[in-house]
């Protein structure tokens, strides 16, 4: 076509940050949420190291430790979770899936990766500004209860929070917007829905689910800024406001945000499972309206969240229901990806054990969960270290493995090299016995009543505690033979090939070049 | 080169663009300049980052109309993209009022609930809280709501003309919605002015201004939208079977009107209460 002559690649710096190329922009976001995950992991280990032991060790002020608490939460989450799984791999492997040269909105795509370095930049100034009186930062956590975040904490570290919120939530609703068009427009020809590759319906049902539930997170964190600088009393019980309210707001988005996580990390670990066990994955269309049905599900659950705040019996007792629903769909999961093993030929690269150790993580954390999600039982757990486990088995090192199993998978085909299996073994089985060995014990000092977002605790629970943080610094480790193994395939690296992973990878993205061309799909494939 | 980057599909691989970077940059300036404002009065680095966010804005919507315009490049299949997009950020719109509207109901329906003894002594158990004297809603709110359905029925006017060519309608659908629309934000200003309760210290002030205040918000953006497809109808854009900025305009400015259907019959109707003679 005569009126693409002119569409001249750029090269240096401007083939980034003009972008309007779906690899290049999955690339960005990869590589931000390595900047996420090293400054949001380093945060986790100044918590560690804090509890310890009993006692105050590296802070002198406990705000300080709520700090470190809150920028962990939401970094984690925002910025190295999200801008790897959805964003990243979403980027990079939704159109190559599914046979489209690039997104709907290519130049929308790349706004909503650089309203993320903004929304980062807030939150870091957020930490170097007064909060409460006479501390630095916001220690609201990253729920951000009022009045907490409201008469709690005065000085301008929350509005810095709430904006870099803002920012963030725009960059994902509009890259939602981008994904759903993209995946019902832009299939190949004869590709119908259901025979879309997991992977693309995980991020499409992602997409929905922040669409629908990151707007009203936006309705609250406004009302909490007006509260804040305008005198609304939307939060103030004395002007007849609720601060309840805030907490149904933001959980009527917090809880889709956790599916939100965990849902494209189905997705990656659908394809790794059916690869390396060179067989279709078991019972296809169960897999898609199973996560249908978690990301419907998972917006009628919110007050799960809430059962101590004084909630009527009755709604409790919905909510319980309602909750323990989900393990339904949960189990058609996790059951279907160990159907799909069973009577395959497996082979266990990298990618394999990851999917296979978010598997072990995500059943410990799933069976964790239907134990909370009794009202009667969360009275004793609820804002324990049980509950921290819970979360961290699931949306935390669940979605971290399936964020590895995925890296793994697509590093040869996104970098065009082989990484070195041995080191990556290394890294899994470092981190696997790191993780455990963080968040097991957790479960116990939680029975135990150890609160959450407490910077000393009494001696009875030293021990666990201790070895919750050794567990830490082994992970630490196996991020470091992480870093060392991506270095070293970068640099000498084998050249791999279209499908380094044999008949077993079937999906479209496996019969391009590792790398693909810029332009890929110039003719769109068909098919059968 | 021409060769290198043939394609054979009908999608539409946009041109490398400044704008998303200069636009999270503005963002960036922006969000700082407020929390400078909120906490010291100054509004200039406010004033500055929000000009940068108008100006991203102008020049990256100038050249989408462009790449519709003359580029070629806005194919069946990209208006469709353009469509989806567009009913998609209606929707997360639509999500946006959902949380104004949870706000004005927890405060509305639960006013008098015994276990939050603070807010039962603001609102002395019943809504509107005692003290409150509300808008008559038959009287401003009313002339509003026929304005802003007037608006609806001329916009749709404007599109039928403008789908049987007929550019002297197009033309006065959209001047006589445009006027409507200003005449809207007008009435509402007054409306503002005359309040007899103010935006600070009582929930009714913050959930009515702020529901309100966003809708009126999108009434002025709403406003401007359908202003810019009046330019680009003058300047002789649109044609009677492609004209999806039309539309997306029109599409808008409907959803803008329903939730205001929604504020009128839930908030000034339904939780006016016994309103205050005027």
């Amino acid at each position: 076509m005569a009126t693409d002559a002119h569409h001249a690649d750029p090269k240096g710096w401007r083939r980034w940050v003009l972008s309007t190329n779906h690899k290049d922009i999955g690339t960005l976001y990869l590589c931000f949420a390595l900047i996420g995950g090293l400054v949001g992991g380093a945060m986790s280990i100044g918590l560690r190291m804090e509890l310890q032991e009993p006692g105050m060790q590296i802070f002198g002020d406990p705000h300080v430790f709520n700090v470190f608490t809150t920028g962990h939460g939401l970094i984690m989450v925002f910025f190295m979770i999200m801008p790897s799984l959805f964003g990243g791999f979403g980027n990079w492997f939704v159109p190559l899936m599914n046979g489209a040269p690039d997104m709907a909105f290519p130049r929308l795509n790349n706004f909503s990766f650089w309203l993320l370095p903004p929304a980062l930049g807030l939150l870091v100034i957020s930490l170097f500004v007064e909060g409460p009186p006479g501390g630095l930062g916001a220690g609201i956590g990253w729920t951000a209860y009022a009045p907490l975040s409201t008469s709690g904490h005065p000085g301008p570290a929350v509005d810095f929070a709430i904006l870099s919120l803002h920012l963030a939530g725009a960059s994902s609703i509009l890259s939602s917007i981008n994904f759903i068009t993209t995946i019902f427009n832009m299939r190949a020809p004869g590709m119908t829905m259901h025979k879309m590759p997991l992977f693309s319906w995980s991020i499409l049902i992602t997409a929905f689910l922040l669409l629908l539930s990151l707007p009203v997170l936006a309705g609250a964190i406004t009302m909490l800024l007006t509260d804040r600088n305008f005198g609304t009393t939307f939060f103030e019980a004395s002007g007849g406001g609720d601060p309840i309210l805030f907490q149904h707001l933001f959980w009527f988005f917090g809880h889709p945000e956790v599916y939100i996580i965990i849902i494209p990390g189905f997705g990656i670990v659908s394809q790794v499972i059916s690869t390396f066990s060179k067989k279709p994955v078991f019972g296809y269309l169960g897999m898609v309206y199973a996560m249908v049905a978690i990301g419907v599900v998972g917006f009628i659950v919110w007050a799960h969240h809430m059962y101590t705040v004084g909630l009527d019996v009755d709604t409790q007792a919905y909510f319980v229901a309602a909750t323990m629903v989900i393990a339904v769909p949960t189990g058609v999961k996790i059951f279907s990806w160990i159907a799909t093993m069973w009577g395959g030929s497996i082979r266990f690269p990298a990618a394999m054990l990851f999917a296979i150790g978010f598997l072990f993580l995500f059943t410990v954390g799933g069976v964790t969960g239907v134990v909370l999600a009794n009202a009667g039982i969360d009275r004793a757990m609820h804002d324990t270290y049980y509950v921290v486990a819970h979360f961290h088995y699931t949306m935390s090192i669940g979605a971290l493995f399936t964020l590895f199993a995925g890296w793994y998978y697509w590093f040869p085909k996104m970098s065009g090299r082989m990484y070195s299996e041995r080191l990556a073994q290394i890294h899994f089985w470092l981190l696997f016995a790191g993780v455990n060995l963080t968040f097991f014990p957790q479960h116990f000092v939680g029975l135990a009543g150890m609160p959450r977002r407490f910077a000393d605790y009494p001696d009875a629970y030293e021990g666990w505690n201790f070895v919750s943080s050794i567990g830490s610094y082994i992970s630490v480790l196996g991020m470091l033979v992480f870093v060392i193994a991506t270095v070293q395939a970068f640099r000498t690296g084998k050249k791999a090939g279209n499908n380094p992973w044999g008949e077993g990878a079937t999906t479209l993205e496996w019969s391009l070049t590792s790398p693909p061309p810029v332009h890929c799909y110039t003719e769109l494939p068909r098919i059968k | 080169m021409a060769d290198a980057h043939a394609k054979h599909h009908d999608y539409h691989l946009v041109d490398p663009s400044p704008w998303p970077a200069i636009g999270g940059a503005s963002g960036f300036v922006t969000a700082v300049g407020a929390i400078i404002y909120f906490h010291s009065g100054n509004p200039w680095i406010l004033a500055i980052g929000l000009l940068a966010v108008v100006y991203t804005m102008i020049m990256w919507w100038r050249d989408v109309v462009n790449e519709a315009q003359h580029g070629g490049h806005h194919t069946p299949v990209v208006q469709l993209h353009l469509r989806y997009g567009m009913i998609l950020f209606i929707a997360s719109e639509v999500m946006f009022f959902v949380a104004w509207f949870w706000a004005f109901f927890d405060a509305s329906l639960f006013s008098d609930e015994v276990i939050q003894a603070a807010r039962v002594e603001h609102t002395g158990g019943h809504w509107p809280p005692q003290g409150i004297a509300t808008f008559d809603p038959w009287h401003l709110p009313l002339v509003n709501t026929l304005i802003l359905l007037t608006s609806g029925t001329t916009v749709t006017w404007a599109h039928h003309a403008l789908v049987h060519n007929d550019r002297e309608g197009l033309k006065w659908g959209l001047i006589c919605t445009v006027i409507l629309g200003a005449l809207f934000t007008c009435v509402q200003a007054y409306e503002y002015a005359h309040a007899a309760f103010s935006f600070s210290g009582s929930i009714y002030g913050s959930t009515f201004f702020m529901a309100t205040g966003f809708h009126g918000f999108h009434v002025l953006i709403g406003t401007i939208f359908l202003t810019v497809c009046l330019f680009r109808a003058l300047a002789g854009h649109f044609k009677p079977e492609q004209h999806f900025g039309f539309e997306a305009a029109a599409w808008y400015w409907h959803f803008v009107d329903v939730v205001w259907l929604f504020l009128f019959a839930c908030i000034y109707v339904w939780g006016a209460g016994t309103p205050a003679a005027h």
